[in-house]
């Protein structure tokens, strides 16, 4: 049991007790942690944060962009774009996915679309990862 | 005239009384603003916590890198300016103050040879500079009352990028920082280069044995690389919020202090009214009573003095009853003759001598009161004259 809080930069969005928290560090892969982890600090990829409380249940977020940063009993999520399950719009999320797919076969190295895609691809991963 | 000077006290009034309820509005406003300002700079405070501890045991674990944002130029030619002040007017000092400290540290740099470059954030800075003719090479505008991440993020990038294409060697940031609802100060602090991750951990927690222990993914270098812009982001938005508290706590003071001195002015030009409205009443009566007079007096020319002896004419009774020298005397009438057949003794008031009609002189006597009998005259305390024939004679 440990402290998990995810910070933005305007408020702390999430404050909760957890088992285990599991996440996805630039080139480093899924990543979890457990009570007694060694101190950790990592870059977080484009990915969801999924919150596994004692009960089993879990709380999922899809973080675009920030940092874990793991000491003691303390997970701090650090992100100035995350988004909880109910911040969400699927509707949304498909259209830009279409939208940025549309932009690839047009010109397959369009960066800008490619993180529009990556964006909306987790958004709905996490959208349906919660039915 | 009076009444013109009332009708004009009466408008400046009924003006400043409208100014009041506006400058009343404006700090009840700033007053709600400022407490949700200070909610969400706290509310951004942990973020800027978490980030610099971040950095701290960063730093505490080895990282060094030669990272463009922590590069120290050794000769400055340029630099840049971030001065942040408001959107808007009446809030005191609010905007002044930073702007000025800024031109003057501007003014320094430039007798040291050094150039500039302004980034101004909100209305006022950028007319300011732009009026005075210096370059705004960087202006953002209409969001200081109420910054959003986003704009920071916004002006962070802009300022980085300038930094890192070395169109500017250092940057220095100017606001005003909210200290509490009363205080709140300028401030004039280096923004770029970031100082080394080393002078930035002294200010930490200090505890190096424990964050000597930390895992790097996926290395201390390239964590640090990608959360330095994230920090001067933080860095730029702290100082934003900060920025916003104190403008609506300065709006609030100087709209409070506008309230009171309307007030102050409300009752200084209420008096004067009343004074004029009374001197104008005052000089309405006089102008009736006056009025009344000449109508009155040119009525009465042929009896002016005494009118206590045209009442008397009417009742002989009455004056019977209490002359002007007691019971049984009478005033004359106008023209000195008794005012009835009833009054035949001549009193004179000079001599208290009276008169009957068989005096020698009674004729010549002019009577200044008459007297029924010689009872009368004497109870006044008249003596009879001696120009009466002797009873013996």
């Amino acid at each position: 049991m440990f402290d998990v809080q995810v910070v933005s930069p305007e408020s702390v969005s999430y404050t909760g007790q957890a088992e285990m928290v599991v996440a996805r560090t630039v080139d480093g892969g899924d990543i979890a942690f457990q009570t007694g982890h060694v101190p950790f600090i990592g870059t977080l990829a484009v990915w969801s944060v999924d919150v596994i409380r004692d009960d089993g249940d879990r709380d999922t977020f899809a973080v675009h962009r920030g940092f874990v940063q793991v000491s003691g009993d303390q997970v701090t999520i650090l992100s100035d774009v995350s988004e909880s399950l109910d911040a969400i719009d699927v509707g949304r999320a498909e259209a830009a996915k279409q939208r940025a797919e549309t932009a690839l076969q047009a010109d397959a190295d369009d960066a800008e679309a490619a993180a529009a895609l990556g964006r909306a691809e987790l958004r709905l991963r996490v959208a349906a990862g919660a039915d | 005239m009076p009444g013109g000077k009332e009708r004009e006290l009466r408008r400046r009034i009924s003006s400043i009384q409208s100014t009041k309820k506006i400058t009343r509005a404006m700090e009840l406003i700033a007053a709600t603003r400022v407490v949700k300002a200070m909610q969400r700079a706290d509310a951004a405070r942990p973020y800027a916590r978490q980030i610099t501890s971040v950095i701290e045991n960063l730093a505490a674990g080895g990282a060094t890198v030669d990272h463009p944002l922590l590069r120290e130029v050794e000769d400055v030619k340029r630099v840049g300016f971030i001065v942040i002040a408001g959107d808007r007017g009446l809030a005191g000092a609010f905007n002044t103050n930073p702007i000025r400290a800024a031109e003057r540290q501007l003014m320094a740099h430039q007798t040291e040879g050094k150039d500039y470059t302004l980034f101004c954030i909100g209305k006022k800075p950028v007319a300011y500079f732009r009026f005075r003719n210096y370059r705004v090479d960087y202006a953002y505008e209409g969001f200081t009352a109420d910054p959003t991440y986003e704009d920071a993020r916004r002006i962070a990038d802009d300022v980085a990028n300038a930094f890192i294409s070395g169109e500017v060697d250092e940057v220095e940031l100017i606001y005003t920082e909210f200290i509490s609802m009363g205080t709140q100060r300028v401030s004039i602090r280096r923004f770029l280069p970031l100082e080394d991750t080393a002078v930035m951990a002294e200010g930490g927690s200090g505890d190096a044995e424990v964050a000597s222990a930390f895992e790097f993914e996926p290395s201390p270098e390239a964590v640090l690389e990608s959360l330095l812009p994230r920090y001067i982001e933080a860095r730029l938005f702290g100082a934003l919020l900060d920025n916003a508290a104190s403008e609506h706590a300065n709006r609030q003071r100087a709209m409070k202090s506008a309230t009171d001195n309307a007030e102050d002015l409300i009752t200084k030009l209420s008096r004067e009214m009343n004074a004029a409205r009374q001197a104008s009443i005052t000089t309405e009566i006089m102008e009736i009573v006056g009025g009344a007079e000449a109508l009155g007096s040119g009525k009465d020319k042929k009896s002016p003095s005494f009118e206590a002896a045209s009442n008397s004419t009417s009742t002989a009774t009455a004056v019977l009853e209490a002359g002007p020298f007691g019971t049984g005397s009478a005033a004359p009438l106008a023209d000195g003759t008794a005012p009835s057949a009833a009054f035949t003794i001549k009193g004179n008031a000079d001599s208290m001598l009276y008169h009957r009609p068989d005096s020698r002189s009674y004729a010549v006597t002019g009577a200044e009161v008459w007297f029924d009998s010689e009872a009368s005259a004497q109870a006044a305390g008249f003596t009879l004259a001696n120009t009466h024939p002797s009873p013996e004679s």
